[in-house]
Formats: C-alpha cells, structure tokens, sequence
C-alpha cells in the first residue's frame, strides 16, 4: 500500500516545529511526515475489515501532530510509527460505502467486559484507551494498528463503521466526521446567547449543529476573519458576524453587559471556543457571563491563562472531544441538510502531501475551508 | 477691507490648490478649462468694542424688553452656553461665551439674583472637561460657579432632571433640561459659527433629551434637510421650529444672545492656509513644504496634538440678543455677510478636502465615521439653493481616514462601526439598530460621568451626511485607509488623478469639477 506515515523522530518533530513558527503547516515539509509504500496492516482480531478510503480530511489535530505542536499529552496514547486520517470515506471489501468512527472503544480493542463509560454509550471518554489487543491509539489514525485515512489500505472494526446513504457524495461523507464532534458540541447548547469562537471547519460546522437546538431568537455570533468564512456563517445561521478583535464590544453590547476594564461585567453564558489557543480561551473568559460555560471544542495544547476571572465569576470551562455513535447519524443528515460537502475546498493526492499540508495549515487566508487527500485514483 | 469670496475658473496657469488631509495637506492640480475653486471671503472686521457691544445687545434688546428689566431678586435664573463642538478650533481667549457671561452675570448682581446656574447645553455631545470649561469661561466664572455646583452640564439620561414642555401637533415631544425648563429665564449664550447654529436649535438640541431629539434627528428629516444652511428649506429646522412655539408657548422665557465670528481661523505657522495660491510667498511655500514634510513624519498622536492645540484668532463680528427668532434672523445675515459666495451653477464633481476636525472630535480622533460625517454632512451641505455637485455626481474627498476611534470620547461608535456598518450603511435602514445602541446602559454610564458621547450619537453622525449620501452618485475618498473606507461603503483611490479616473464611469471622461477651499468656511450661493 502508499501511505503517508509519521514516525517519532525527535529531530524531525525538532524542525517541524520552528519551521511552523515562520509558516504554518511547513511541518509538512520539514517535519515527521513521510509517503511509503508498506504491507497493508494485519487485521487485529475478528471482527475487523479491510477498507480503501475513497477521501480522508486533513484535520487540526493532524496539523498540529505534523507542526510538531501537540501536545505531549497523548504521547502515551498514540503509537509510532501510524498513517494519519480519521475523517474518512471508504469503501469496504464487499462493497459498502462507509464513513469511519475513528474513537477506538473498548469493543474495538477486545476488552470485555466495555469500562464503564463504552457501557453506558460514551465512547469518547473510554477509560481503556491505551490497553486490549491494539497498541495505544486514541482514534483511528494515531495507533499503529489500525492505519489511517491518508493511505490506500487501512483496517477498522465493524462497529466503526457507519454506511454512506446512496445520495451522498464523497465530498459530503468526508464531512460526517468532524460533523459528529460538531453535533456532539451542539449537546451542550440550551438555546442561549452564544458566542463561537473561529469559523474554520469546525466552528462552521457546530454552528449548524446548533440549528435544530434554535427555538428562539437568542444570537449567536461567530468570529470570522476571513470572507469566506463569513458568507459561510451567514448561511448556517449566525446572527452577528465579526472579527476577532471585535468580540468582546459586540458580546457587551449585544448582552447589555457593561465592563471593567477588558472584562465584561456581563456577557454571554456559552463560549463555544473551536480553536483552543491561550488567546482564544482567554477572550472566550472575557465574554462569558458570570456562571457561564466555556466549551472547548478545537483541540487545545499547553496555554498559559489567568484563571482569576474563572474563579471569580464561577465560569466552567468544559471540554468537547469527539462524539458518540449515534452523533453519526445526526451529522448525516447535517452535512445533507447543510450540503456541506462545499466545504471540501480542494483535493490532492498523497504525492503533494506537502502542498496539501501547507494549503490546510492556511486554509483561512487561502479561501478554503476543508482539505483532504483523494484516493480514489491512487495506486496500491 | 477684506476681499469678497469668488469662483476661480482653473485653467493652465492655475497653481495646484490646498486639499485638507486630516492631520496633513496636499497640493492638487485639477484639471484645466473645466474645473473651478471657490474661495472663502476674507475674515470681516471684527468689533472695536466687544465689551460695549455686549453691554448695548443686552441693553437694546431685539424685540425683547432689556435684560435687566427681566432680572429680579430671588428669580431662577439659568444661562446656558454652546458646548465644546463650536467654534473649530477653539478660540483664543477670551472666549465669546466668557464675555457675554460676563456681562449677564454683572447685570444679574446688579438686579440682586443669587439663584444663578451655568449650564453647558451639550445635548447628546460628551461632557466637557474642566480645562475645557475653563477655557469656554474664563477662570473667574469657572472658579466662582463650578466649585458651589452651579456650573454643571447637561444630563439629558438622568430622568430627574428632565421636563416636559409640551408636543407639536406633528406629535414632536418637547422635553428639555428641568432646571432651565422650571427658570424664571433662560439666558442662553451662543456662538454661532454658521447659519445653523442658533435660533431654537440651541435650546432644543442643547438642553434636549434622546426622545426629543430623535422627532429631526433622524434619517428622513435629513434626508429632507436642504441645506442645513437653509433654514427655510431645512425640515430639521421645519421642526425644530414647531417644537420652538411649544416652547414659546408653554415653557420658560427665553433671553438669546448670538454672537458670530469672522474667519480668521488659523495662526502662524498656519496661516498660509487661508491665502490664495497664486499668492502664496516664498516664505509660504517653504512653510508648507517644512510643514507637511513634518507633519508626515510625525506619529499621528502627535500631530493630532498639534492642530487641537491651535488656538484660533477668529474674533467676534457682531452680538445680538433679545427674541429668539428675532436675534436669530440677523446673527444668519451677518453670518452670511462672512461666508456666502455667489456660484453659478452645479457641476459634475464636488471635491473636499477634509481636515481633522469636525463638531464632534474637539480635542480628539477624526474616526472614518465622523469622516463621512464632515465631508457628506457638513462640507456637502454648506450650500444655498442648491448642492454644488449635482444630483447623480461624484463626491471626492481627501482623508487618510484611518479606523482609528477614540475610546473615551467614541466608544459607540467603534461599536457602530464594527456592528452597523458592515451590515449596511444606509441611513434609513440603520434604523434597526438605532434602538440598541441609544439603550444602551454602558454607553448611558459613560455619556454621563465619563467623557462619551451619548451612545446614539454615531448614528446623528450618520444621519448628519444622508442628504449627500442619497445625492451623491458615488463618494471617493482620496488616500484613505482602504479597508474603512470600503466599510464606510465608499471606494478608495490612491491618488486625485485616480479618483477622476474611477469617477469616470459616472460622469464620463470630461467631468466639470468644484473644489470647496476650505479653510476658511464658506456658503456656496448656488443659483
């Protein structure tokens, strides 16, 4: 098979990591990430499946892995070397056409009887991520066993996967995924004055999650810095649009909040934070009112943060990771309703990983929303 | 005796004209045989004898009994003066308002009244700072009044201090500042620097409430509004008007006194700017070259401080008192005296160079929004009979226009800025928010003990240019930021010659062009 594989190489994280000081997604270049051709892997057990992926989407936490940015936090959750890509289109070997639930779940790992969180249906909190039969691996393109979208071959367990209804492309399918961790964030909403932080794919894509929670007027108001992303925002229904910068006056004003200094006295009582960095977080403590819910919903690292306004105004910060199965079913009928394969801004093949990486990194400034590798032309 | 206003035609001999650029100039050649510059008259004489002027306005009254006929021990007697917005730039001490205060309050001890309050009509204007006060006052008012709180500003969002006086038959509610509303007389001081000024504009705008002000102070009445120079073609004034019979009828006596100014407006090193091109010297020709070259160089801030520092010579040219709109009618005569130019005709193009004042930024940031509100509200409309360009054409002005706000005196209108504009800039539309942003209890909290302005106040602004908005075929804005100038729904053009170019395809290749010269101000007589 071709896949695109990292391994842990201390000196190519090492490079990765300053050449995406200077351009973001030059990781790809520079860092870990390296096209082979290798055997196909070995299914674990029973009970897992061989699958061609059709198109597998470059996520956040893939770029952050390749930049050499993530955080060593899940060092001990995923194994090296492994073939990245969990949002996935594939087809299996007696023909169905599928989308992958990369959570890797006490079930898929052979641990009987499930931890108590697979038990009671929530598979993205498995409290045996690292043990069973496979090697650690938090999802589906981060353990060693399993492969990744971003190759020709991979293997999933048959309770990964989630059939593609007929009239959907693969450019929508592609989407089910982050769609899934979107509809799970939407979970949390209680049709209140919301703010989203960041209208990248994820941010897009929990905001039209939130539209079947949507009863009555209350705003919500999404930051986009670039045009594509606000005309995009319209679309799912935002109310108010702005820049960064612009939040917290338009929070303030639209909560009737009034402010100490940079800090609201007021605010909005749910931040739905889609980035996760230090500047991003510490805004989202800025416009939350007192009592408030910040959700963690894009991938945070290590950030350094003045917790004084979370202590004093009771805000919880909460983390989103991932969903639950039947979040799949939801994101379905999202990414149909919202037609949201236009998000897939452009394809490449596993040859210009590194353009593709690169063009990811910079999706924003670049027009584009989605990249993702096609592999449906690929060679074995 | 000073020279009268005039058209200059421009043609191949013409050297470059003046064009504000905020906190800068530039010099432009337009384009011969077809474009033309009016020029401000020279600044009239001014009194010999301000003191005794005073004295004899407030003695021989218009259409009023004299002032101390109207003064009695143990009366209420509140005086109110124009606020920081007039004149531009703020004059050299001593200031009109000191002068004439001055004068009333000596007529008022004379007559025995103790119950004296000062208060400056800012209307929905920020408060004025003390030094600014000072200023206005003289020190010897300021020390006597503000410490016993007697001189004090208008708080048009504390609900008890408000009074209501009445309503038009339109159904324009009639709401002004209690203390003056429950007086036995108004003295109220003007310095009325155009013809809009003055009349019942002062108390009904100065002394006003929100709910008052929004019966004219919105996108309709100004769209409606031709000129604001004109007050008989004026529906602001229509109603500011009706709503000044209510008062008349209804409400405290009124004593007017208006004063008006000549146009010497710049001092040394700046006064090259009032003079003719052709006439420039030597000397002035290196002034703003030494001038403008610094000026560049300089960070904004501190060139902002620069030009808010400059006191200004103009001097005052007449003072009337008595009747409202008796004072009223000769104060618009002799401004007129000053500043009206009779012009020929509209043409295809109107150009205005902006500088870095308006009303609304004494002492600090000319904002995009304030920006439009100069060059489409004020410059445009500063006509009688009819606009300079015409209806259909090209407005073109000159401003940096950089998205710069001052965060005291403008917080709502950064909030305007970055929340109505981008969703539409058409004033009648804008409407929608109107609502939100006048409400608003944090805008509320720093209009009245901060240094804001009223949080309503970024849509007068806007409201302020729609007569020219809706007049104008297209608006360019030379050398501005091009990211505010787009919000402000405008189109940037680097330079004069680029900006005739983009007007092209509005009023073809072969345009016919005015350029307002300013300084000083001037009234285009359009016949």
């Amino acid at each position: 098979m071709r896949a695109l594989q990292i391994d842990r190489k201390v000196a190519k994280f090492a490079a990765a990591r300053i050449a995406s000081m200077i351009n973001p997604g030059a990781g790809g270049k520079h860092g870990p990430l390296e096209l082979i051709t290798a055997d196909a892997p070995a299914l674990p057990a029973d009970g897992w499946v061989r699958l061609r992926p059709r198109l597998a989407g470059i996520c956040g936490s893939d770029l952050a892995t390749i930049d050499g940015v993530a955080s060593r936090y899940f060092e001990p959750i995923v194994s090296f070397p492994f073939v990245p890509g969990h949002e996935v289109v594939a087809d299996t070997v007696d023909g169905r056409r599928v989308v992958v639930v990369p959570v890797l779940t006490c079930e898929t790992r052979g641990i009987a009887p499930a931890c108590t969180q697979c038990a009671g249906g929530r598979i993205n909190l498995c409290e045996r991520i690292a043990f069973g039969h496979l090697t650690p691996g938090l999802q589906t393109g981060f353990c060693t066993d399993t492969g990744g979208g971003w190759s020709t071959d991979m293997v999933a367990h048959s309770s990964q996967l989630v059939d593609v209804p007929d009239a959907m492309t693969d450019e929508q399918a592609v989407l089910v995924e982050p769609a899934a961790c979107a509809v799970h964030a939407a979970s949390f909403y209680r049709n209140e004055p919301t703010a989203i932080i960041g209208a990248g794919t994820l941010g897009l894509l929990t905001l039209a999650a939130l539209g079947p929670h949507r009863t009555s007027d209350t705003p919500v108001v999404v930051t986009a810095r670039y045009p594509h992303q606000r005309a995009y925002a319209k679309a799912f229904g935002a109310d108010h649009l702005c820049e960064s910068a612009e939040l917290p006056r338009l929070v303030r004003s639209l909560s009737a909040s009034m402010a100490v200094g940079d800090q609201l006295t007021g605010g909005f009582p749910l931040v739905i934070d889609c980035v996760g960095s230090t500047d991003t977080i510490a805004q989202a403590l800025q416009v939350c009112a007192p009592g408030g819910r910040i959700l963690l919903v894009g991938m945070p690292s290590t950030v350094k943060l003045d917790l004084t306004g979370l202590w004093h105004r009771e805000v919880a910060i909460q983390g989103c990771y991932a969903y639950q199965r039947s979040d799949f079913d939801t994101a379905i009928e999202l990414v149909q309703r919202f037609d949201l394969g236009r998000l897939v801004s452009q394809t490449y093949p596993l040859a210009d990983y590194a353009d593709a990486i690169n063009h990811a990194a910079n999706a924003g400034r670049r027009g584009a929303v989605k990249i993702a590798f096609d592999l449906r032309n690929e060679k074995k | 005796m000073p020279r009268p206003g005039f058209v200059l035609d421009v043609d191949r001999s013409t050297p470059p004209t003046l064009f504000w650029r905020g906190e800068n100039f530039s010099l432009e050649k337009l384009p011969p045989d077809r474009s033309r510059i009016i020029y401000p008259p020279e600044p009239l004489k001014p009194l010999d004898n301000v003191d005794g002027a005073i004295r004899n306005a407030l003695l021989n009254p218009i259409d009023s009994d004299p002032l101390p006929a109207l003064l009695f021990a143990g009366m209420k007697l509140t005086i109110c003066f124009d606020d920081a917005s007039l004149p531009m730039p703020k004059m050299r001490r001593p200031d009109n308002r000191q002068r004439v205060i001055e004068a009333v309050l000596d007529l008022a001890a004379e007559a025995g009244v103790d119950d004296v309050h000062l208060i400056a009509a800012l209307g929905l204007h920020r408060r004025m700072h003390e030094y600014e006060l000072r200023h206005a006052l003289g020190d010897r008012i300021f020390d006597a009044f503000y410490p016993r709180g007697q001189l004090y500003q208008h708080d048009a969002e504390d609900p008890e201090m408000q009074a209501l006086i009445g309503e038009t038959p339109n159904g324009e509610i009639v709401e002004i500042n209690k203390r003056a509303a429950e007086s036995d007389l108004i003295v109220y001081v003007n310095i009325n620097s155009v013809s809009m000024d003055g009349g019942w504009k002062s108390t009904l705008t100065g002394l006003a409430t929100y709910r008052s002000l929004s019966h004219h102070h919105n996108a309709h009445t100004l769209q409606n509004t031709r000129s604001y120079m004109d007050q008989h073609k004026s529906e602001l004034h229509k109603s500011v008007w009706r709503m000044g019979k209510v008062m008349r009828d209804n409400g405290p006596r009124i004593f007017q006194i208006e004063t008006t100014l000549n146009t010497d407006t710049f001092p040394k090193p700046f006064d090259f700017l009032a003079k003719r091109e052709w006439e420039w010297s030597a000397k002035d020709r290196a002034t703003y070259l030494a001038t403008t070259k610094s000026l560049e160089r300089l960070p904004r801030r501190a060139a902002r401080k620069i030009f808010h520092g400059i006191e200004s010579p103009h001097r005052m040219t007449s003072v009337q008192a008595g009747d409202v709109e008796s004072v009223h009618k000769i104060t618009v005569d002799n401004v007129f005296k000053q500043q009206l130019v009779e012009v020929e005709g509209q043409t295809d193009i109107l150009t205005l160079g902006i500088p870095y004042v308006c009303p609304y930024n004494p002492e600090s940031i000319m904002n995009p929004i304030l920006v439009m509100c100069m060059g489409l509200g004020y410059l445009f409309n500063m006509y009688r009979g009819m606009p300079l360009v015409r209806e259909g054409g090209v407005v073109i002005m000159t401003h940096p226009t950089y998205p710069d706000f001052h965060p005291v005196h403008h917080p709502s209108y950064i909030d305007f800025y970055e929340q109505v504009l981008p969703e539409t800039n058409d004033p009648v539309e804008m409407k929608r928010f109107e609502k939100r942003f006048a409400e608003d209890e944090w805008y509320r909290h720093l209009y009245r003990t901060g240094y804001a302005y009223h949080g309503v106040h970024p849509f007068y602004a806007w409201y302020w240019g729609a007569h020219g908005l809706q007049h104008a075929g297209k608006v360019i804005i030379v050398g501005g930021d091009v990211k505010a100038v787009r919000r402000l729904g405008f189109v940037p053009a680097s330079s004069m010659n680029d900006a005739f170019e983009m007007a092209s395809d509005v009023v073809g290749r072969a345009p016919t062009i005015t350029h307002l010269h300013v300084p000083a101000i001037l009234v285009a007589d359009v016949k």
